[in-house]
């Protein structure tokens, strides 16, 4: 047997005795991610024992060097391990921007001790982190932040406002760009620095957004002291890991069309939407710009995947072409801006109510996703931004 | 399946390549404008084509053929596109050797296949009537005589049918005007008693015939597949050359865009590089998007076919509606780009805004390949 059908079987043994049955099969009770943290919950008690489980194997972050809480798989053991999930219908729920975000960066610039104190804890979901960029006056033009890090002895005294800090409130450390030089050029002063939210001088507060909803905060930072030692990469080169880390972001918006939840509670599809809305249960959709806008959709969408497949077949063959990740970004945040106006406008009177004594919860949820979709092509650089930055890295375009 | 070329794959495109710098010639498609009636293909660069095995590329080894797929085929085009070589591979290869390839018997595969591979013959597949492509629209009618047939009709926009020897023609042997039932494909000489070939020069300097048959004698040897069951091949011709034409219109939107590209970095006004201001590098950049979504749906739609895939004929809708709209775009925005020089005859980039317009009403533009897809789709 070769090793990787070893490593399938012991896989398949080792599932079967350790996945509790309530976290398998079609309809498991794993929710679709587990973001982790100090504040997680697990009402369900065999949810929780199957995380501790995954997180003994290494098995959250398995291509990740066991050392740093992975398992040290191959890419190839790592597909095993994925086909053998899903063939049971389970998954690892924990996902979180430590480890879509700040690990790669941490592997790239960390020192040896920092990785050791910080990505087991990613890993097994015990410390949410937080990302701490954007600021009032630093938007698109992120590198004119003004948040500023005082060095005092051992220490960084940090003053500032941080804005759009996704989930702050509710987590634990947070990484952060700050002003450590401010006579520099803008992207020679910045460092790369990461801080306990516990510490004493931070403060949060949720920002509610056009849709009702509040996923982001501002965070305020008061006279805050973090140790030296908390500073990734050298003093004032923090620019070059923010960069490779809004690499990592761009790469995960890009990615997070690809599904990796399999349990999201099934709602009506865009052409089911169309059919309640024209009381045409089959058949053909008498509205032809309606069915072409669904298939216009359909089509982008084909499109938007097969280049999805064939870059990431390109990556693994060497052939890269390196920022594309500023494209999938742009794409697909429009194409599903596109597709929730598309699907908010078909459903017509039904999603104009905000509230109220009669209508529908799905109706709600159409109308708020159409809103809150709204954010996508602002967040993690703005389509301008993205489109700057492929006229520049990938045309070669002069500035 | 990958859709990343092979080894294989990647040796003809570099031989496509070194072909297309050699021979691609955009003077001589201005040159044909002195001469618009007259109908020849270019021997030399033919006999070239035929001598790199191109021609040979779909078809069975039994008849002369390389047995290889559309994902070969798709990577000559693609290059023939990038230089707007004039070479008839698309007519005579994807149409009609597609329609003698999917329905032909074994005698009519015997007869044309190895001639029309090996550059003898020429043959050409009228199809259309209507003045958008509208597949059953067919009203060129064959009617049963005591011995054969009689055709009768009229046909427009029959590619290089003016230098075709044969003609492989749809027609109605039943049923009412758009009908898909009823429909036929027979194969006449070009130079038979009552045929009429009308040659035209097109826009982009390709050439196209309107036909005309006149109580036309057709024997029962020459129906290609079973009458009046014509719709079942066509509609799959249809489809492969959609695939096949949009390989061609990749290549030729990625040469408008390098060479626009290239402008943008050049050409100067108010004392800076155009290609540094954002009204033009965010049109740019999102043209650059379009190209790539474009390669992809190309390769997969050319994989599709040659693996028989359930959906292809979903994929090649999508795939020539994509770059009816990105080849369409990638001339327009390449004229306007360019500026004023963009509208003369002396630069190039016109000659690929005219190629656009051309290829992007063949089989159906995006419209109808969205309508296509939606009503494959069930709604």
């Amino acid at each position: 047997m070769s090793n990787l059908e070893q490593f399938r079987s012991s896989t398949r043994e080792w599932l079967k005795e350790n996945c509790p049955s309530s976290c398998q099969g079609p309809d498991n009770s794993l929710p679709d991610i587990i973001w982790g943290g100090r504040l997680q919950e697990y009402p369900d008690p065999d949810v929780k024992d199957w995380m501790e489980k995954l997180v003994g194997k290494g098995w959250t972050v398995p291509t990740w060097p066991e050392k740093y809480g992975g398992a040290g798989l191959s890419k190839e053991e790592e597909k095993v391990l994925r086909e053998e999930m899903n063939a049971i219908g389970t998954y690892s729920p924990l996902y979180s921007f430590g480890i879509s975000m700040l690990a790669p960066a941490l592997m790239e610039y960390a020192t040896e001790e920092q990785k050791l104190e910080h990505l087991p804890k990613v890993a097994s979901g015990e410390i949410r982190w937080c990302q701490g960029y954007s600021e009032p006056g630093a938007g698109s033009d992120l590198a004119s932040l003004q948040c500023k890090a005082v060095r005092d002895g051992d220490e960084y005294v940090i003053n500032g406002q941080k804005v759009w800090t996704s989930t702050a409130d509710v987590s634990d450390w947070i990484f952060c760009l700050v002003r450590t030089d401010p006579n520099a050029a803008k992207h020679d002063g910045i460092s790369f620095i990461l801080i306990d939210m516990a510490s004493e001088g931070v403060t949060t507060k949720p920002i509610e957004l056009i849709s009702g909803a509040s996923p982001f905060c501002e965070t305020f930072f008061d006279n805050v002291r973090v140790p030296v030692g908390n500073r990734i990469h050298e003093e004032n080169k923090g620019w070059s890991v923010a960069k490779a880390l809004l690499l990592h972001e761009r790469t995960m918006l890009a990615e997070t069309s690809r599904g990796g939840a399999s349990n999201v509670p099934e709602r009506r599809s865009l052409l089911q939407v169309a059919r309640d809305a024209s009381a045409q249960p089959e058949g053909v959709i008498p509205d032809a710009s309606m069915r072409n806008e669904i298939a216009q959709t359909q089509m982008d969408t084909m499109c938007y995947e097969a280049t999805l497949q064939r870059t990431t077949e390109a990556a693994k063959a060497g052939q890269g072409m390196g920022p594309e990740g500023s494209m999938f970004k742009l794409y697909l945040s429009e194409l599903n801006q596109r597709k929730a106006d598309l699907r908010q406008r078909i459903n017509g009177a039904d999603s104009l109510i905000w509230d109220g004594e009669d209508f529908n919860q799905e109706d709600k949820e159409i109308t708020r996703e159409w809103l809150y979709g709204k954010a996508s092509t602002i967040l993690g650089g703005t389509s301008e931004i993205q489109l700057n930055i492929i006229s520049k890295r990938v045309l070669g375009l002069p500035d | 399946m990958s859709l990343l070329l092979n080894e294989e794959q990647s040796l003809l495109k570099d031989s496509a390549k070194a072909f297309v710098d050699e021979n691609a010639n955009l003077a001589s498609i201005r040159a044909k404008r002195k001469e618009p009636k007259k109908a020849e293909i270019d021997p030399e660069k033919w006999k070239k084509v035929v001598e790199l095995g191109w021609t040979a590329i779909p078809f069975s080894e039994e008849y002369g053929g390389l047995g290889l797929g559309y994902a070969e085929l798709g990577v000559v085009l693609e290059e023939l596109g990038r230089g707007l070589v004039d070479v008839p591979l698309f007519s005579n290869i994807v149409l009609a050797g597609g329609v003698l390839d999917l329905a032909g018997n074994e005698e009519q595969k015997k007869r044309y296949l190895p001639e029309l591979i090996s550059g003898t013959n020429f043959i050409s597949l009228a199809y259309q009537e209507g003045a958008r492509h509208t597949p059953n629209l067919i009203t060129t009618t064959l009617s049963e005589k005591s011995e054969g047939f009689t055709l009768s009709g009229k046909k427009q926009l029959v590619l290089d049918g003016g230098s075709a020897n044969y003609l492989i023609v749809v027609c109605r042997s039943s049923g009412a005007e758009t009908d898909r039932e009823g429909l036929s494909v027979v194969i006449v000489d070009a130079k038979a008693e009552g045929v009429v070939v009308k040659n035209n020069l097109l826009l982009d300097g390709s050439r196209a015939a309107n036909i005309e048959f006149h109580d036309v004698v057709v024997s029962k040897e020459d129906l290609i597949g079973p009458q009046g069951q014509g719709a079942d091949t066509l509609d799959k011709v249809y489809a492969q050359a959609s695939v096949a034409l949009s390989a061609e219109m990749l290549g030729s939107a990625q040469t408008a865009f390098e060479m626009t590209l290239e402008y943008l970095k050049v050409r100067e006004q108010f004392g800076a590089k155009i290609g540094s201001f954002q009204g033009l590098k965010h049109r740019a950049s999102r043209w650059f998007c379009e190209i790539e979504l474009s390669k992809s749906i190309v390769l997969k739609a050319l994989r599709a076919i040659d693996s028989n895939d359930a959906k292809k004929d979903k994929i090649a809708h999508a795939c020539k509606a994509r770059l009816s709209s990105s080849f369409h775009l990638s001339g327009v925005e390449g004229v306007q780009m360019h500026g004023g020089i963009g509208v003369t005859d002396e630069h190039d980039i016109g000659l690929y805004m005219k190629r656009a317009r051309v290829t992007e009403l063949l089989l159906g533009d995006e419209a109808f390949h969205r309508e296509k897809f939606a009503a494959l789709s069930g709604y």
